[in-house]
């Protein structure tokens, strides 16, 4: 069956480690990464990749709008 | 990460290019950047980046022509709708919008504002409040909730000895000039749709030349509120949507039927 596989890249530089993305993801994709960027904040990151469906919802809820967003229907 | 899905084919959302890569001086979490985006999202996708004209207000917002990719202008504190209406009649074939805060438009600009309502000018505004004034250390607004903490009501806002919040929205909406009227919010993905949804409806309303379209945002003020983003959006929907209920208010010059009675 085809599956919509989705990937985000977030500019972790300009990530404030607000985490309001975290919440916004249905499929429980987003945390913040263990490391600091060069302004000590935490960034996001994808720690469940797999799940990513591409749907966008933690982009457009990003206040800094630092994530793209990728999206391929896999058969 | 399947990283074979990250080509140009697959790309579904990125930064629109109406706003720039400078790095916004907001608080995590802030709501003005997403209303800045939202801004920038319905310019480029309405290809009116040339033809629209900002007025900057005094907060934290004060910085949006340095994120925004058009022409903007900063007024005094509260004055961008008698700005806003200057440049809407010398260039009426402009796109013409105001961004404020609630300290901005509904305290030191109420009169400003009240005016280019009813004098029905055909331009958009955008009203965030967030129950402070951020900018210079979260003081009581005249939008801030009964027994409200502020750093100028310490022990919650009294009612008896400070007075009521003024819901500026809901007046505006009274006014014969006003056209669209409506209350949003930007802290979850439906949500960020529905604004974005009536932020384009306040712009297209300047080619039907009915009057003035305001849109407010209630949003979040996290570092005034000393709360983490997560919870002051928590927050917010507990007690800033209570008072402030996120709806339309007035759709093409008719109050919806709740604000009739
Ligand atoms: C004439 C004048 N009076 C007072 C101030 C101080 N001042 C700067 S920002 C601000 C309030 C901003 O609050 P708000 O409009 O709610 O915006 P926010 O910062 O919360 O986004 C005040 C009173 C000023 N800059 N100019
Ligand atoms: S919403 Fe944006 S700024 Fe906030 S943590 Fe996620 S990627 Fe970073
Ligand atoms: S002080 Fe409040 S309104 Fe200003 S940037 Fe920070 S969170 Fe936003």
């Amino acid at each position: 069956m085809a599956k919509v596989k989705g990937v985000i890249i977030v500019d972790k530089e300009k990530c404030k480690g607000c985490e309001l993305c975290i919440h916004a993801c249905p499929t429980s994709v987003i945390s913040m990464s263990g490391e600091v960027n060069a302004k000590g904040y935490h960034f996001a990151c994808m720690k469940n990749p797999d799940a990513c469906t591409g749907c966008t919802n933690c982009a457009i809820v990003c206040p800094d709008g630092v994530i793209m967003v990728y999206r391929e229907k896999k058969v | 990460m399947d990283k074979t899905i990250v080509k140009a084919g697959n790309l579904v959302y990125r930064r629109t290019p109406v706003m720039n890569d400078n790095v916004m001086h907001y608080c995590p979490g802030c709501g003005h950047g997403t209303v800045h985006r939202l801004i920038a999202e319905v310019i480029e996708e309405m290809d009116i980046q040339s033809e629209t004209i900002g007025i900057a207000p005094v907060g934290c917002s004060v910085l949006i022509y340095n994120y925004l990719e058009i022409d903007m202008q900063e007024a005094a504190h509260g004055r961008a709708p008698a700005l806003a209406t200057a440049a809407k009649r010398l260039m009426p074939e402009k796109y013409v919008f105001t961004y404020q805060g609630d300290g901005d438009l509904a305290a030191i600009g109420t009169a400003e504002t009240i005016h280019a309502a009813n004098r029905g000018e055909d331009i958009s505004v955008f009203f965030i409040n967030n129950g402070i004034y951020g900018m210079t250390g979260g003081q009581m607004a005249p939008t801030t909730l009964p027994g409200m903490v502020s750093s100028t009501s310490p022990y919650g806002r009294d009612i008896k000895m400070m007075g009521n919040p003024l819901k500026i929205t809901e007046l505006v909406a009274r006014l014969p000039g006003a056209y669209f009227v409506t209350r949003q919010a930007v802290h979850t993905p439906s949500s960020v749709r529905k604004a974005k949804k009536a932020i384009r409806r306040a712009f297209e309303n300047q080619t039907h030349k009915k009057g003035l379209s305001l849109v407010e945002i209630v949003s979040n003020c996290n570092s005034g509120w000393k709360m983490t983003p997560v919870e002051a959006n928590k927050w917010m929907v507990d007690n800033m949507f209570p008072f402030y209920p996120p709806g339309d208010i007035k759709l093409n010059g008719k109050l919806v039927n709740k604000e009739k009675e």
